[in-house]
């Protein structure tokens, strides 16, 4: 047996959605240790439709999830991964249900069977953690985009997940919210994949890259070198992208 | 739309916990509902209007909910005197008027605003979150205070969701008019609200499952109702008792 299996591993994962001919993903074979992960790709390429496989919100037409050497197979092991594995959707007035901030948060944790006084308490530390003190009783559906994309944020992390898996979290955040999530993502240290068209978020949270391509995950080669225009002053001279 | 503004405030009726709030206007209302007699209606109107007093709602919120009822009410004091049949009648300028029927329609305006009153002072106080699970604490079926809940949640997005197409038509020369255009324009609009409604309710579902949702929701702790909660509970129920005594009387009106 293997010692330290993966976290996370997919084999030939495809799938198409009924009624069309060419398989949006075909035979995706990939695996996840602790690395922190960011997928780019056209829209339509099936990035989205991915998380929702792993997720267990698709059935794939083909092939395995593996979670920590096991396969992932019935309803209740799909439980226990989305435990695990936490999925930040793109839009966040889809995530966040409840009417309070406090009661949103407490959702997850609660449901795994943590007590009502446990959930609270994860709640509270799991605010403070991301900086949002006192939020606790705000009305989810007051909150700005930008905290929205926060407290739905914070409503994964109770669940104290192993990985994260992020579509596109970078959309329509201003500069500042989306410093404190890049801020966030790199002290969280956890594994994570993000999806996202944002090259320099990408950059600053992810330590691999993949594109997704006729349906295949390719791995991007760490650097290249290569020319580009500049839209920006001193562009003659060497310097960094991103931060 | 729904802003809550009466639930803002720190009046007495607004610490109170929503559970006994809850009992106190079903009962108020229930006898105020079933009485048959206008000296008793205007008592419940006289003990809810000094509820609603203590509830020190804002003014002018205050008048146009009022306003909002009782705008059925004028529709009921022009057509119930003229129509309803039998008994007595006044003459007034050229019109026969039913006397039942006028008495009809002042025991209908008293209770409605009597009900009115009671739900401003009693449910308006508290937030509609907070209410949602005081009925799911006080045994009311699980679906419904699902949906009061969910509902109350989805409300803002869906209407949200409208506004941004009817801002898009806007934005590309729609003026409503009154022709077969603006009839299926606004057919469309309905239509695409609905249709994405239902896929956001898709994936409010699926965002539920990934947090572990299988149908039970688990409330966070509530305050316990304290001695303060327990004496308005009292309070209420003796105002509805009493209210449901009267009406045994034999009174004439």
């Amino acid at each position: 047996m293997n010692m330290n299996p993966p976290l996370l591993e997919l084999h030939n994962i495809s799938y198409s959605y009924p009624g069309q001919k060419n398989p949006l993903l075909k035979e995706i074979n990939f695996h996840v240790h602790k690395e922190q992960i960011g997928i780019i790709g056209p829209n339509g390429s099936g990035k989205t439709t991915l998380f929702q496989i792993i997720m267990g919100l698709l059935k794939a037409d083909d092939g395995q999830i593996v979670l920590q050497g096991t396969e992932i197979k019935t309803e209740k092991d799909f439980f226990m991964l989305r435990r695990k594995l936490g999925f930040l959707f793109q839009d966040s007035d889809d995530q966040l249900f409840s009417p309070t901030v406090l009661e949103d948060i407490a959702f997850g944790p609660l449901n795994h069977g943590a007590t009502p006084q446990e959930a609270r308490d994860i709640s509270i530390r799991t605010l403070e953690k991301l900086g949002l003190k006192g939020f606790e009783d705000r009305i989810t559906h007051r909150l700005s985009g930008g905290e929205k994309k926060l407290v739905a944020l914070a409503t994964i992390l109770s669940m104290e997940p192993e990985m994260l898996l992020l579509d596109e979290p970078s959309n329509n955040l201003d500069p500042a919210t989306r410093e404190r999530l890049i801020k966030i993502l790199r002290e969280q240290k956890l594994a994570h994949i993000i999806i996202s068209h944002d090259l320099d978020f990408l950059a600053s949270t992810c330590n691999q890259l993949y594109t997704m391509q006729d349906g295949q995950l390719i791995r991007c080669e760490e650097k290249q070198i290569h020319n580009h225009e500049h839209i920006h002053p001193y562009g003659n001279q060497p310097h960094l992208h991103g931060i | 739309m729904i802003d809550e503004s009466f639930s803002m405030g720190s009046t007495l009726f607004h610490k109170r916990d929503p559970k006994v709030k809850l009992i106190g206007a079903a009962a108020i209302s229930i006898v105020l509902a079933l009485c048959s007699s206008i000296v008793v209606a205007g008592i419940g109107v006289i003990v809810t209007a000094i509820l609603l007093f203590l509830s020190k709602p804002a003014p002018c919120l205050l008048f146009k909910r009022f306003l909002q009822v009782n705008v059925f009410n004028l529709f009921i004091w022009i057509t119930l005197p003229l129509t309803y049949g039998g008994g007595e009648t006044m003459q007034f300028s050229f019109l026969n008027l039913s006397l039942d029927g006028i008495r009809m329609a002042a025991l209908i305006s008293l209770k409605s605003n009597g009900i009115l009153f009671c739900f401003l002072a009693l449910l308006a106080t508290s937030s509609t979150a907070n209410l949602g699970h005081g009925m799911e604490k006080l045994g009311v079926p699980r679906k419904l205070t699902f949906l009061l809940l969910f509902s109350y949640r989805q409300l803002f997005v869906i209407h949200r969701e409208y506004q941004r197409l009817q801002r898009a038509a806007k934005l590309r020369g729609f003026t409503p008019k009154n022709s077969l255009h603006t009839y299926r324009t606004y057919s469309y609009l309905f239509g695409m609200t609905l249709v994405r409604s239902w896929n956001r309710g898709e994936r409010v579902h699926q965002a539920m499952i990934l947090r572990g949702f299988t149908g039970n929701l688990i409330p966070l702790d509530q305050p316990q109702p304290g001695k303060a909660d327990y004496f308005f509970l009292f309070t209420m129920l003796f105002i509805s008792l009493l209210l449901a005594g009267l009406s045994l009387m034999p009174l004439t009106l």
